[in-house]
């Protein structure tokens, strides 16, 4: 048998009176691109909030890599290896690119406050950590292309770029497990293609796994390895892309009848 | 870019030969100025270098962090009393009873820190408004501290050399600046300044990248409430006597405001406000003696404000000129910085 990955079992969350979710269970396999989809406010958000600590389920539990991390805090799940990317954008607005993803080193450096204090010079413990980490760090821009913007403050950088720099910060984690919320959205048909291709890169190239929301079927389709589909927070079906295309739910309510056409084009 | 580029570059301090020839001649000026001019505005430079520090603390705090405080006093009081009484009563050197008594103010700030982070905005205000105003309660009320009549500050002793003029004073107040400031320019470019940065701009994102905001909130609180001892400890050897009295709110808000002025979140702000706000505040307190408009200013206040009362036309002064520095540059002094280096940039163009 496989060491375990991802397991979430029984999952349920609600608010107020919104049962967000709702006995939500499936296991992820490491090294896979796992995707989740369903409508607006289907719940898939809450989901990934609960697996990086920042909701507390309810019910259930989620084991990643044997460790039971539903009680956990967000900063200690990050040191087990979790990363993930927001729907709306999280970046520190007024830090550079290369601060941002700096940031996503936090785990791997050791400099504290006296140390980070007497950086006098360039043989002190923190400058040789903070040029060590910025050669790393440097990679990832290469990686995603944005030796442009290395040095502007990110606020002021085009939707599309920010949502790049947010993987690049997610990246410099080195996560075993990368969540992705709606890393495609607002993108044109050019940046979705390199996102794709990014997308692919980390899982094969870096040995990523991926746990991925979008909303654009044929890359959810076409990149995927396995598929949940949620509605109103319940499951609806789980099985490769191909399977959760016939399932009838899925049709009707994520991709909806008059949309048909579509469907036949991406299968 | 230059395919060699060592990442130093992107943390060290002197950046350029052009920064190298400011910080000499910066500091040639510094070692220069006591000389030149009169006693009292050595004076003057202490009081300012003591605001820096606890300008340059908050900051951390303020805009760094995006906490607030307007309990600084209190920390401040903490290190003057602290100084003093460890200097007096159990005979440590000055070296060694400054740094432990900013500890007791680091230590009393990680306590203060810690209810500071189920609070937000208005109520925090509240909460280290409190612990400002008790600290100075409590210190006047118990008889080591001198209770109300205050304690005399001793001579500062360093080895052989005895500090009694405010010229020998300036320069271990210069040297300690320098030190402080540097410190918290490194903070800020390593690891933990980093975690603070991000926790004031997206804290979500911050937790989930592995920052521990309860552990750099609380820290950044500590290292603040040590600063302000710092300033606080020195502070008590420019007044020589210190009581309960001086500690007020409305030194807290200075604090703030020097801050606010300056532009937080900048590393020179503070600086520039403390420096303009302590100037201002010395300078208006003559403001009657300037010919013309402290005469029309006196006017002025005996015929709309109170009759005896010219006292508080300086307060209406120094009030305007921070409520336009706001209405002007949100950003403070700092922002009118940026827009200059940005104007002489372009510049003919
Ligand atoms: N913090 C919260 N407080 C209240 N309701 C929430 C919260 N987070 C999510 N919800 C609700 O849970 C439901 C699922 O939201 P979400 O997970 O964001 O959906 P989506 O699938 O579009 O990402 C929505 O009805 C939303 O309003
Ligand atoms: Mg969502």
């Amino acid at each position: 048998m496989k060491p375990e990955f991802l397991t979430v079992s029984n999952l349920s969350i609600s608010f107020g009176g919104i049962k967000a979710l709702q006995d939500i269970s499936f296991s992820m396999e490491k090294g896979e691109i796992f995707s989740v989809i369903g409508p607006n406010g289907a719940g898939k958000t809450t989901l990934f909030n609960c697996i990086s600590g920042l909701y507390k389920p309810d019910e259930g539990s989620i084991r990643f890599k044997e460790t039971a991390v539903e009680k956990k805090k967000p900063d200690a799940i990050a040191r087990l290896g979790v990363a993930r990317t927001f729907q709306n954008i999280e970046l520190f607005s007024h830090m550079n690119t290369m601060e941002n993803i700096m940031l996503g080193r936090h785990i791997h450096m050791k400099t504290g406050l006296f140390r980070g204090m007497g950086m006098w010079g360039k043989s002190t413990f923190a400058a040789k950590e903070e040029i060590l980490h910025r050669e790393k760090v440097e990679q990832i821009i290469d990686f995603l292309e944005l030796q442009q913007v290395r040095d502007i403050p990110v606020g002021a950088l085009p939707y599309g770029t920010q949502k790049l720099i947010e993987l690049a910060r997610a990246l410099a984690l080195e996560p075993d497990l990368l969540l992705l919320d709606e890393p495609c959205a607002g993108m044109n048909q050019e940046e979705k293609q390199d996102m794709i291709f990014w997308i692919k890169d980390i899982q094969d190239d870096l040995g990523v796994t991926i746990l991925l929301i979008e909303h654009d079927m044929k890359l959810v389709m076409d990149i995927s390895d396995r598929v949940l589909a949620i509605n109103f927070g319940k499951s609806v079906t789980l099985g490769t892309p191909g399977e959760v295309q016939q399932n009838k739910e899925v049709r009707k309510a994520y991709i909806g009848e008059e949309d048909q056409d579509g469907i036949s084009a991406v299968g | 870019m230059d395919m060699k580029r060592t990442y130093y570059e992107d943390v060290q301090l002197v950046t350029s030969p052009v920064v190298l020839f400011w910080l000499a001649l910066l500091f040639v000026f510094l070692v220069v100025f006591p000389f030149v001019v009169g006693n009292y505005y050595v004076y003057v430079a202490n009081y300012i270098a003591i605001n820096i520090i606890v300008a340059a603390g908050l900051n951390l705090l303020v805009g760094y962090t995006g906490q607030i405080s307007l309990g600084h006093a209190g920390f401040f009081a903490i290190g003057a009393y602290g100084t003093v009484i460890l200097m007096a009563k159990a005979g440590l050197p000055f070296l060694l009873a400054l740094p432990c008594s900013a500890l007791v103010a680091a230590g009393f700030g990680f306590l203060l820190g810690l209810p500071a982070l189920r609070l937000e905005g208005p109520y925090l205000s509240i909460a280290t408004l409190g612990f400002g105003l008790t600290i100075t309660q409590i210190i006047g009320r118990i008889e080591l501290f001198g209770g109300r009549e205050g304690l005399h500050a001793p001579d500062i002793v360093i080895g052989s050399w005895i500090i009694n003029t405010d010229r020998q004073f300036y320069f271990l107040l210069v040297f300690i600046t320098i030190v402080l400031l540097t410190g918290m320019r490194n903070l800020i470019r390593t690891r933990v300044g980093r975690a603070f940065i991000a926790i004031r701009d997206a804290d979500i994102a911050a937790q989930t990248m592995g920052v521990n905001i309860v552990f750099y909130k609380t820290l950044a609180f500590a290292v603040s409430a040590f600063y302000a001892g710092i300033g606080g400890g020195l502070y008590a050897f420019v007044l020589k006597f210190i009581e309960p009295e001086i500690f007020t709110l409305m030194m807290s808000i200075m604090f703030l405001a020097m801050v606010v002025v300056g532009g937080q979140g900048s590393l020179m702000g503070p600086v520039v406000g403390a420096g303009l706000l302590c100037w201002l505040d010395l300078k208006l307190r003559n403001i009657l003696d300037i010919p013309f408009l402290g005469d029309w200013l006196e006017a002025l206040s005996r015929s709309w404000f109170s009759i005896t009362g010219v006292s508080n036309i300086q307060y209406i002064v120094f009030g305007s000129i921070m409520v336009a520095i706001m209405l002007f540059e949100p950003l403070g002094l700092y922002g009118v910085w940026l827009r200059t280096k940005r104007y002489w940039r372009t510049w003919p163009f």
